[in-house]
């Protein structure tokens, strides 16, 4: 049975760096060389990046031996630039150039699209960032339902935004768009439709404010 | 186990018992029911389809998606100053509160800290919107479950906080008051005063609803032992907020995290309820309500002096990076995670809305439940449709 807190604002000082690093040791001692990177940040946050194949297996370990037991979420980052910008080109204008090399944040990565997630640990207070790489011709990975079973919505809204496939999954319908939708709508390659139907209207309106010439300091 | 939880067990198990020996008796045929998508229950469109045996919900399913506005995609082609119109939309009824964390994440990556007075003065709002929101889920609990009288009490001392945000940010529903650095504006005169009085009458409200609701008796009979959700299976769904502490979680962001708000500043209680029934969750909320008034007036009798924006550049541009901010929103746990590549807007921004993981566990806790507790559960899980769909 659980017992009534009668715990009162008690101050917690951030979990050592100490702990942090336990964590990525844990990690590294189940998964061996499936742990690929770990990025700590001191007196802030982890992010661990592990491989697909071990995907499934790094959220027990998280899970059980680190004590992450509690769920936040499960999303995908499509790492390749926008081919469109952030939509407010002049649509009478020719395309500009843009940058398309892809570069991952943090934690590396080598593919265009990675799958990450959040667990805390709420007895030790602190979180882990999971990332890992899913291959770029065949977007697959290992479902976390039967590791953490509120991974079920969050995986089938990924796999509708970014088309990543969960395998194992009990049930990967669309949570929000119709079923004949075609085209994954987080991915970078798939526009806005609002903006390509009508351009946005802030490219007319770049008059600059009287008296402003410094772009630093608002006193 | 206790005892008493294996008496409970044995009682549930003859339960289920009898029922199946009922159904087989009468040949009861299954049947599909919609529930919704415009139901009261549902503050908004979501859907829920279950299938029934009789009186009984052998499998139930959520069907979100009717107010799905794609923020995240929206998000891309905004400059970091404009996310926050954005997120306001989300939790409406608390939009303050959704604004926060995505200031708070984007400073972190940029490294500043709003200065004191506009700490302190982000918490109050914070905390008011959390009163705004959740007294009036006090008062559309009795609707659900057939008392008519107190969702007029809550509209009626729910104007009062909406006038206080109105008057120091100048909206009602969405402030859109955070900037990254500090706030849009200082206090009006006057406001102080004025604040203490309505947190008064707030509690004044609390009494009233405890009074009046949380003692009926039918009101106890429709939500006790209902809907129980134990800890280990409400932490794996991600449940937050008042639900994760009805099930006797304590886990609560605002103290157990350090973020650059005043919460350290304030003394106060973080309430957990051991049983995890819909009646737990409602009184949490209630006793949370509560609490938020006495935290509005500590921080009120201490608002530091000093300016409330900090030094930043008029156009902004957010260091590359990557950073995971998460409140406690009045719904639950509402987390930002902000990627930037140096640019004016945001690369991607992962919204974690508390609802989306808090709705994701009906399938599991509406199973078995008598048709009348679905509303009283959903009811009792308090969600909001934006927050759901984003």
């Amino acid at each position: 049975m659980a017992k009534l807190s009668d715990a009162t604002n008690e101050t917690l000082a951030l979990p050592g760096d100490a702990l942090r690093e336990g964590v990525v040791t844990a990690l590294r001692e189940a998964l061996g060389a499936g742990l690929i990177d770990a990025l700590i940040k001191p007196n802030d946050d982890i992010w661990v990046r592990v491989s697909a194949d071990v995907w499934q297996q790094a959220g027990r370990v998280l899970r059980d031996t680190v004590g992450c037991d509690y769920f936040c979420f499960i999303s995908a980052i499509d790492w390749m630039p926008s081919p469109f910008g952030r939509s407010e080109d002049d649509p009478t204008a020719p395309p500009p150039e843009r940058d398309t090399a892809i570069k991952q944040g943090y934690a590396g990565g080598t593919t265009r699209m990675q799958v990450f997630a959040r667990v805390t640990n709420l007895s030790k207070h602190f979180g882990v960032t999971i990332k890992a790489d899913v291959p770029d011709d065949a977007p697959m990975i290992d479902t976390w339902v039967p590791v953490y079973a509120g991974a079920n919505w969050h995986e089938r809204e990924c796999h509708e935004m970014f088309g990543i496939g969960f395998q194992g999954h009990p049930d990967l319908r669309n949570m929000y768009l119709p079923t004949d939708f075609e085209g994954h709508p987080l991915r970078k390659d798939f526009p806005l439709l609002a903006r390509m139907v009508k351009p946005w209207p802030g490219i007319v309106d770049v008059e600059p404010l009287p008296g402003d010439d410094s772009e630093e300091g608002t006193e | 186990m206790t005892d008493l939880a294996d008496r409970q067990k044995l009682s549930y198990i003859a339960a289920q018992a009898a029922d199946a020996r009922l159904n087989v008796e009468l040949e009861t045929e299954g049947m599909t029911l919609n529930i919704g998508p415009q139901h009261p229950a549902t503050h908004g469109t979501l859907r829920i389809i279950v299938r029934l045996d009789g009186e009984q919900v052998i499998w139930a399913e959520p069907s979100a998606g009717y107010m799905h506005r794609g923020y995240e995609k929206l998000t891309e082609v905004r400059t970091f100053p404009q996310v926050t119109s954005l997120v306001n939309r989300i939790d409406w009824l608390g939009s303050f509160a959704n604004e926060v964390p995505f200031i708070l994440a984007a400073e972190k990556l940029m490294e500043i800290e709003a200065p004191p007075r506009a700490q302190w003065i982000r918490t109050i709002l914070f905390e008011l919107s959390r009163i705004a929101n959740v007294s009036l889920f006090l008062g559309d609990l009795g609707v659900q479950l057939g008392a008519i009288t107190p969702v007029f009490m809550a509209f009626r001392d729910r104007e009062y906080v909406l006038n206080l945000i109105e008057s120091a940010t100048g909206g009602r529903f969405h402030p859109n008051f955070d900037r990254i650095g500090g706030l849009k504006d200082d206090l009006p005169e006057g406001w102080i005063t004025e604040t203490k009085q309505v947190m008064k009458k707030l509690r004044n409200f609390c009494d009233e609803i405890e009074a009046l609701l949380f003692g009926n008796e039918i009101f106890q009979s429709r939500l006790r032992g209902i809907g129980v959700i134990p800890a280990d299976v409400a932490k794996q769904y991600g449940l937050s907020g008042a639900n994760l502490r009805a099930s006797g979680v304590d886990w609560d962001l605002r103290r157990d995290q350090q973020l650059p708000l005043a919460y350290d500043k304030v003394d106060f209680k973080v309430w957990t309820h051991p049983d995890g029934d819909s009646f737990a969750r409602c009184w949490i909320r209630l006793q949370e309500t509560r609490e938020a008034t006495k935290i509005v007036d500590q921080l009120l009798d201490g608002i530091p002096s000093g300016p409330v924006m900090a030094k930043v550049p008029r156009i902004i541009k957010v260091p590359a990076g990557e950073a995971w901010v998460s409140t406690e929103n009045p719904l639950g746990e509402m987390g930002y995670y902000v990627v930037s590549k140096g640019d004016l807007g945001p690369f991607r921004v992962k919204i974690r809305s508390a609802s989306f993981n808090n709705i994701s566990i009906v399938p599991w806790v509406l199973r078995g439940v008598y048709v009348p507790d679905v509303i009283s559960i959903l009811a009792s899980l308090y969600f909001i449709l934006g927050d759901i769909d984003r």
